[in-house]
């Protein structure tokens, strides 16, 4: 049977794993509207501000389920885990404070002006309000990481009676995964949105759209995109050697290393099978997981047999396989799509079909590789909650595993929804681009022109009037 | 550096502060909502532009106040919570419903707007009666039988009312011509019914639990009486201000649009005080007070230095937005 350990556990991945699609697109997403934002003010080029007002449209699409699923996974925690903030509350109790004080105010009072104010207030103060919006999503994944990861590596606290207490809040806050995994997130973020926004830009030029600003979109983000995919792949590997030092044993389920050994092989395939304590099916190459992880070939990795706690292995060892793939893969397409860009706009070659076709197939990539990722981080927790410190199975609530049932029914058929409305309609969206005429300059309203447009307008207000009179 | 015993009272100022703030201004969106009418496009636009560029800032009250209760008291929390599940799971869903359906109808293809009209009409029904739901379930300290449920049905009409009121007010006051005639008639409606059920619960209050009793009825407490009172008082302001913006006359001299929205939110802070002055120093009804769940006193002074800063910055930058969109409602437009 189903009990409520195991439902609440299900419908809190199932929240989150919703959750995090929206803000993994917002964080970034929104840094790229103040780029355009701030272009146009700069250059008064029309294409930019045509750029952010229909990557604003989906922002704000975006943002919308991001904030009301999160509202849910606040409440998440007192419904299912009353034990999480019994144990540990002390801790994890203000950072989620400061993230409601500092991040989610500033982003939500900002929006408003950000996407409905463009002509009640100043040019400069609408770029302020698109920034501080960013600010406060960034700022929001600083708050939430942190106590994330003070889940994963605790430190700065001491416990009396069973309940941990503060002791250094900057060894909480700065605690040791934090710095790699925030930025880690932070570029997933920026990886996401890029592939989205280079998706759904080759998906209007594929649909026979001719304006400037879905190659100019495209442009951005695939330049982007090529910059960034090397550097994640380093700081995933240097995020790896952390997790090595305070949770080896997440590193032997992620490596599927069953018993230590020396010179430990890298598998690129393999099921792993929990009850042989084997690996069936393994692709290998000698020696390279020692290589990476300990920088000798002949390195020793402890495997699962020296750890009394150890995660789940399956899971884990596949997610982290479709992260490091999707990381790849986004790496090659990148820099090939790119090139075959600059290879058009500098001597006039044809873009190919099939790039523009491989692009849109990669506009969700993001997601995939994001979701895997933190399938490895979490499950690789498992069974503890807090490492060392609380396991789940302490901290799970006794409500009727009848009413957790209902509400994770209730969920699926919501989110379920949700999912495929959010789709449709940036598909919707993104036709009803490819009709739009190109705008005139005129059309960005009396408030956003740049300074010399409004000297230009001026003289000629005054010329009309003076041959009104 | 305060004292455990200090910041209880501190935190649980604060929560109240939030859950007050929640109530006027996701109250006045949620009632915006539930009024919206399904068969006029341009009104429903117009009532959606005018709240648009707020819900969003407005539900993070519900944040903060949630968050406050799960940081200051989590064993409260949980015991709240707890008790509270599934009407919490449907006031989530209905938040989501409409959060969302906003967004969508502006951008979805044409043909799916009526639906979404229908969602976020629903999902504003959905939380504020759910929330009221959960006030009554509060009031009668979560006991469950027949009573305390019939009772929790009354306090949700009572408080999807009293949201349809303050949503009502909003619109008078941002909206004109005919939408402004329409929030008119909704307001007077919604007046008589939203005073009925404070009378209820106020009454109900006494009967149930004879500590509140005393506290209210003893004589060296007589000045909390004026509280009743005024909220009898502000009704009536509200009630002919309301009516005299019905009869105007085109002649007549401009009115004070805003009277009805600012007795409202008078309304709702003195019945808010109401409540809370009877249930304090308890935090889940005659069982645990706000002293038995506080959190270590480490953790509130290190949130406190920043709340101290942070919630003027708050009030201030949203005292700005408001400025930034004052007057009549116009087209929404993303841009
Ligand atoms: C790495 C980023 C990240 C992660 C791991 C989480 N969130 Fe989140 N959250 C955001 C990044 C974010 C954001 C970028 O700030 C959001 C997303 C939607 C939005 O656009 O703001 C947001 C919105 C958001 C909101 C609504 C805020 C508002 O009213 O504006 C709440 C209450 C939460 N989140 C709560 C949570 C909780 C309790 C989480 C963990 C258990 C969580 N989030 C994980
Ligand atoms: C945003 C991306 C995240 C994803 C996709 C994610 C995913 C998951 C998954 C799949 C589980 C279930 C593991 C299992 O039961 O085997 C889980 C558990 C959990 N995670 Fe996360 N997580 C994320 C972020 C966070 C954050 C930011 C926090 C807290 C600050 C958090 C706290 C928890 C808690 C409390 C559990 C419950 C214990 C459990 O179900 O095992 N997670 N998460
Ligand atoms: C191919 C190179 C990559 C490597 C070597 C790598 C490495 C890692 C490792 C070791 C972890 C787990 C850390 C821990 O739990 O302690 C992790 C987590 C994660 N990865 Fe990657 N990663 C790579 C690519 C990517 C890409 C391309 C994305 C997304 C676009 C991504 C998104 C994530 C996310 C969201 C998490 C969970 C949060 C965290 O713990 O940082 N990764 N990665």
């Amino acid at each position: 049977m189903l009990d409520t350990e195991l439902l609440s556990r299900i419908q809190f991945a199932l929240n989150i794993s919703f959750h995090i699609l929206f803000p993994t697109i917002t964080i970034a997403m929104c840094w790229f509207l103040v780029f355009f934002k701030v272009r146009f003010d700069l250059t008064g080029d029309a294409v930019w501000m045509r750029a952010y007002r229909f990557w604003v449209k989906i922002f704000a699409l975006t943002f919308a389920i991001g904030v009301v699923s999160g509202i849910t996974m606040s409440f998440q925690f007192g419904t299912n885990w009353p034990g999480f903030m019994e144990k540990v509350g002390n801790i994890a109790g203000p950072l989620l404070g400061y993230e409601v004080l500092t991040a989610f105010f500033l982003e939500a009072t900002f929006l408003g002006v950000m996407l409905f104010g463009i002509k009640r207030v100043p040019a400069k103060i609408h770029t302020l309000a698109t920034i501080m919006v960013a600010i406060g999503t960034s700022l929001s994944a600083f708050w939430i990481l942190s106590l994330n990861s003070w889940m994963h590596t605790p430190t700065g606290f001491e416990m009396r009676d069973g309940v941990a207490f503060p002791v250094d809040w900057m060894a909480i806050i700065f605690n040791p995964s934090f710095p790699y995994r925030f930025t880690h997130v932070l570029m997933a973020s920026a990886l996401t949105a890029s592939f989205l926004i280079a998706g759904v830009s080759a998906f209007r030029l594929l649909n026979g759209d001719d304006k400037r600003a879905p190659k100019l979109t495209l442009k951005v983000s695939l330049t982007a995109a090529m910059i960034l995919a090397p550097i994640q792949i380093f700081v995933g590997d240097l995020h790896g050697l952390n997790t090595l030092e305070h949770q080896p044993a997440k590193i032997a389920a992620m490596e599927g290393i069953w018993h230590t050994e020396k010179g430990a092989p890298l598998l690129l395939f393999a099921v792993p099978n929990a009850e042989t304590q084997q690996n069936d099916f393994a692709i290998a190459i000698p020696k390279l997981a020692s290589l990476i992880l300990t920088h000798q070939l002949d390195g020793e990795i402890k495997g699962l047999n020296d750890f009394d706690k150890i995660p789940p292995v399956k899971p884990i060892f596949f997610s982290f396989r479709i992260m490091v793939a999707m990381g790849f893969l986004m790496i090659i397409v990148a820099w090939l799509a790119r090139y075959k860009l600059y290879r058009q706009e500098r001597h006039q070659q044809v873009m190919p079909v099939w790039i523009l076709k491989t692009l849109v197939l990669m506009s969700f990539s993001g997601w995939v590789a994001t979701l895997a990722g933190w399938y490895v981080t979490e499950i690789g927790r498992q069974p503890y909650l807090v490492t060392g410190v609380l396991t789940v199975k302490e901290a799970v609530t006794d409500i009727d595993a009848a009413n957790v049932g209902l509400s994770l029914l209730l969920y699926i058929l919501v989110y379920s929804i949700l999912l495929v409305a959010y789709l449709s309609t940036l598909r919707v969206m993104a036709l009803r681009a490819v009709e739009i005429e190109e705008i005139q300059e005129q059309e960005h309203s009396s408030k956003t022109k740049t300074i010399k447009q409004e000297l230009i307008n001026a003289r000629s207000n005054n010329t009309q009037e003076k041959a009104h009179v | 550096m305060f004292e455990q015993s200090t910041l209880a009272i501190i935190f649980a100022g604060l929560m109240a502060f939030s859950i007050l703030v929640y109530a006027i201004l996701d109250g006045y969106d949620l009632g915006v909502g539930m009024l919206l009418p399904l068969d006029n496009q341009k009104d429903s636009d117009s009532m959606i532009a005018s709240i648009g560029p707020f819900w969003d800032a407005n539900e993070t009250w519900l944040v903060l106040a949630v968050g406050l209760l799960l940081i200051a008291f989590p064993s409260a929390h949980s015991a709240i919570l707890k008790a509270l599940y599934l009407p919490t799971v449907l006031m989530l869903i209905g938040l989501i419903l409409r959060g969302v359906a906003f967004d969508f109808r502006a951008k979805a293809s044409f043909s799916h707007k009526p639906t979404w009209d229908k969602a976020f009409k629903i999902g504003s029904f959905l939380a504020a009666s759910t929330q009221g739901y959960m006030l009554g379930l509060y009031v009668m300290g979560f006991e469950k039988n027949v009573v305390s449920v019939c009772f929790a049905l009354i306090s949700a009409l009572g408080v999807s009312a009293a949201y349809c009121f303050i949503g009502s007010a909003w619109l008078i006051m941002k909206t004109e011509g005919a939408l402004q005639q329409r929030a008119i008639r909704y307001a007077k409606r919604t007046l008589v019914i939203s005073f009925i059920g404070i009378c209820l619960v106020s009454v109900t209050n006494l009967i149930i639990d004879s500590s509140i009793y005393q506290r209210w009825l003893s004589t060296s407490m007589s000045l909390l009486l004026l509280i009743p009172v005024f909220v009898f008082a502000l009704y009536l302001v509200a009630w002919r201000s309301v009516k005299r913006l019905n009869s105007r006359k085109e002649s007549e001299p401009k009115l004070n649009e805003a009277l009805p929205f600012l007795a409202c939110i008078a309304i709702f802070a003195l019945s808010f005080l109401g409540l809370a002055i009877s249930f304090y120093p308890y935090i889940v009804p005659n069982q645990i007070t706000i002293w038995q769940s506080v959190s270590a006193a480490e953790s509130l002074n290190f949130l406190l230095y920043g709340t101290i800063v942070v919630i003027p910055s708050i009030i201030g930058y949203t005292v700005f937005s408001y400025w930034v969109f004052w007057g009549k409602v116009e087209d929404l437009r993303y841009y």
